[in-house]
């Protein structure tokens, strides 16, 4: 009876580790997040990018518009590289474009957006990036499609050609 | 009256101090449980990059804000999913992982007693 059990459970044993770590082996390690969140869009103070005036983010965002939110920065590579698909969305003036200034230089900025053009209808700040994080976003380039204050798709990198047909056939 | 004054001076740095230090435990705490979502296998309180920084100072604020650890826990959790918490809650995608220790202490307990008693 002893000899019988022993062996038995380790077999068991084993047995139970293998198919776990089996299994582990499938998953993705690659974290991906989820992009087609209903989430509601958040409330937050903030500062008005050109002004410097404080601003309330309801006034920002009404219903029954859509709003393309961006984060960008002048030190991001990425979103110099997406600059010129924002400005092409915009010449169609079907979606207001919204830009979050994350942790940057204003001064550099401003460069930025006189070298390569200004697409955004308002632009706010966002100075020590806690604004970024009530969004749930991971960091700059960032984009959120936005509709009756709930955030319909999220794009999370810079912005190419054919994510600017997929907003393009959301907005229709 | 030299001890008055020590004694109103001690009482007047003293709470706030220690306050200042529980906060600070507790940004400790909470950021170690919190994953770096754009790091590998770093929490938010061993990471120095924008995304950690930025979710240390919204832990500092929320704490500020007088928000209890659960509900901080929450709320990033709304954001960014279960994921970001080190601690994982108990549910149908982490069972085997709460369940089966217990499971193999049982089974080794029984093992203990089993031979225990053959032998008595």
């Amino acid at each position: 009876m002893k000899n019988k059990i022993l062996p038995f459970s380790v077999i068991i044993f084993f047995g139970m580790i293998f198919f776990i770590f089996y299994k582990g082996l499938e998953d993705s390690k690659i974290y991906t997040p989820n992009v087609n969140t209903k989430n509601e869009i958040p409330v937050f103070n903030t500062k008005d990018f050109f002004s410097g005036e404080n601003m309330k983010s309801s006034s920002i965002f009404e219903l029954d518009e859509i709003y393309l939110l961006n984060i960008w920065s002048s030190w991001c590579i990425p979103c110099r590289q997406e600059h010129p698909f924002l400005m092409n969305l915009n010449s169609d003036n079907t979606v207001n474009i919204i830009g979050m200034n994350y942790k940057d230089n204003l001064k550099n900025a401003k460069n930025f957006l006189e070298e390569l053009g200004d697409p955004y209808k308002e632009i706010f700040t966002d100075v020590d990036g806690t604004i970024a994080i009530e969004w749930g976003a991971y960091g700059v380039p960032e984009s959120y499609l936005i509709y009756n204050n709930k955030i319909i798709k999220k794009y999370i990198g810079p912005l190419n050609q054919k994510f600017i047909n997929e907003i393009k056939l959301l907005i229709k | 009256m030299k001890i008055l004054t020590i004694t109103l001076i001690i009482f007047l740095i003293f709470p706030s101090s220690y306050l200042k230090a529980d906060n600070q435990d507790k940004l400790n705490k909470i950021t170690k449980n919190l994953r770096c979502l754009i790091c590998q296998g770093q929490s938010v309180y061993d990471s120095d990059s924008e995304f950690a920084n930025s979710m240390k100072t919204l832990v500092e604020k929320k704490l500020d804000e007088g928000l209890p650890e659960d509900q901080i826990y929450e709320y990033f959790k709304n954001k960014y999913g279960e994921w970001i918490l080190y601690n994982p809650q108990l549910n149908k995608n982490t069972y085997i992982l709460w369940l089966l220790p217990l499971f193999l202490f049982l089974i080794g307990g029984a093992i203990i007693i089993k031979s225990f008693i053959i032998k008595k």
